[in-house]
């Protein structure tokens, strides 16, 4: 799978041989060794969910954070390099809020992924400057035609829609979990999971995918955009973390033998 | 002059643009075109209100291609008053929004001198506006049809141009409603009488 650059890939602004930028497919790589990030639009709202592992002790619970709101009507979460993807935040958070002053309005999600996609590519046409090592998965809601959408920003700057997606470690396995989920009934497209299972169901996979003899112990942060938030991304109730968490780990319990002090601290919502 | 209805909206204006007391133009019209389904009707200095809507024209055009739906009227109506406020002090312009979207179905927005944004369910501005808005506040009802509309509008400017100097010519009547086609309704050219 690895090729050399062999002096093709110092910069973004040169092109391979073969024709591909290395440094956008490295930028990817950064990705993939961060911890695993997966969104699920289902049929009541949006539910996204990180991986956060806890690189010390002496780190506050709950600090840190992966997860982060845009304006009232949409957020995201990023994995790979949390620094990256707070830039990535920013710029989303300045989008929102002039566009809201210029228009008077919610910005509305597929400008909003549009824009943001378009502000991760302009890193990567640039000798003088590097791609992001971040991946930003967002949820938004249309105020306007009433919908919501999940949509996953890649490092090179692919923006799509998605009814699942997954970024970092365990996307590949959590990919395929998450279609397992989406696809169960015989219909593709009339997805019947709701937020409240949804809840449970991320953080299963999160466990199921994660390899927990190499793995740092980890945070569970979950956030949504559903009916019963009203529509406001917010971070979901600890106490359905807490719950989906101690389900999480009950399906893999008999896998792990190291008991870790650190299972999902407090998470304030 | 500006009239909401359920599904859409009637506007209308006077024809006549003066310096002083000589009218440069007898016919002018003074209801615009934003987009497919949002008109403005303009007030004040003709050349500052037809800068301002060339701008909000520009602006709300990049906006619906990046958009890909139909505009807000909202929309429109918030970035005339954008560029009615920030130039406040170097424009005479009394701007009225009328449009119609999938969202909000028919409003109207006012965007007066200084440049505040108010939504209205009729709005009237200009120099003849003054001179009828007794008798717009005492005509005025909820829930009137499209035709009853039409006539509301016609009457009150027929009255404001009867009593006003700078007022004058044909009324111009546009209607939009959430249809296929935009119906554009002209008055004849006939003035209207006011004995009956």
């Amino acid at each position: 799978m690895s090729s050399t650059g062999a002096g093709y890939d110092y910069s973004c602004g040169t092109f391979s041989p073969d024709g591909r930028i290395f440094q956008v497919e490295y930028a990817a790589k950064a990705v993939e060794n961060s911890g695993t990030a997966i969104g699920i639009r289902c049929s009541d709202g949006v539910v996204l969910a990180v991986e956060k592992p806890i690189l010390s002790k002496m780190l506050v619970a709950g600090s840190n954070r992966r997860v982060f709101g845009i304006d009232a009507n949409s957020g995201m979460v990023i994995t790979g390099f949390t620094a990256d993807g707070r830039q990535i935040v920013n710029r989303a958070r300045d989008e929102a809020r002039n566009y809201r002053q210029t228009y008077g309005h919610q910005i509305v999600p597929t400008v909003l992924a549009n824009r943001l996609a378009l502000y991760v590519h302009y890193f990567t046409t640039h000798g003088a400057l590097r791609p992001f090592g971040a991946a930003s998965i967002i949820a938004a809601y249309d105020q306007d035609l009433k919908t919501h959408s999940l949509y996953m920003i890649e490092p090179s700057g692919n923006c799509f829609k998605y009814f699942g997606c997954a970024a970092g470690k365990g996307a590949q396995a959590a990919k395929t979990e998450i279609e397992k989920l989406l696809y169960n009934s015989n219909s593709s497209t009339n997805n019947e999971l709701t937020c409240r299972e949804a809840v449970n169901e991320l953080a299963r996979i999160l466990y199921t995918v994660r390899d927990s003899s190499k793995d740092k112990p980890f945070e569970l942060e979950m956030s949504w955009l559903c009916l019963e938030s009203d529509w406001k991304y917010t971070m979901v109730p600890k106490d359905l973390i807490d719950a989906a968490d101690a389900a999480g780990k009950g399906s893999v319990v008999q896998n792990s033998f190291e008991e870790t002090k650190f299972e999902s601290e407090s998470m304030e919502v | 002059m500006a009239v909401e209805f359920d599904g859409g909206v009637v506007l209308g204006a006077d024809s006549r643009t003066s310096t002083g007391s000589y009218v440069a133009n007898r016919v002018s019209d003074k209801i615009v075109p934003i987009h497919d389904y949002v008109w403005a009707c303009r007030s004040g200095s003709a050349s500052d209100t037809q800068a301002v809507v060339d701008y909000v024209k520009y602006y709300l055009s990049g906006h619906t291609a990046e958009l890909d739906r139909l505009p807000r009227v909202h929309t429109c109506a918030n970035l005339m008053k954008s560029i009615c406020y920030e130039n406040k002090d170097h424009l005479m312009a009394g701007l009225i929004c009328g449009g119609w979207d999938p969202y909000e179905g028919g409003q109207v927005y006012e965007v007066p001198l200084g440049g505040s944004l108010v939504r209205q369910k009729y709005a009237i501005g200009g120099s003849g506006s003054t001179y009828i808005y007794g008798l717009v506040d005492a005509t005025f009802k909820e829930g009137m049809t499209k035709e009853e509309c039409k006539a509301f509008v016609k009457k009150s400017i027929a009255h404001a141009m009867s009593r006003d100097g700078s007022s004058g010519g044909v009324i111009r009547l546009e209607q939009l409603n959430n249809q296929e086609l935009k119906e554009n309704v002209f008055l004849e050219m006939n003035y209207l009488s006011l004995n009956k």
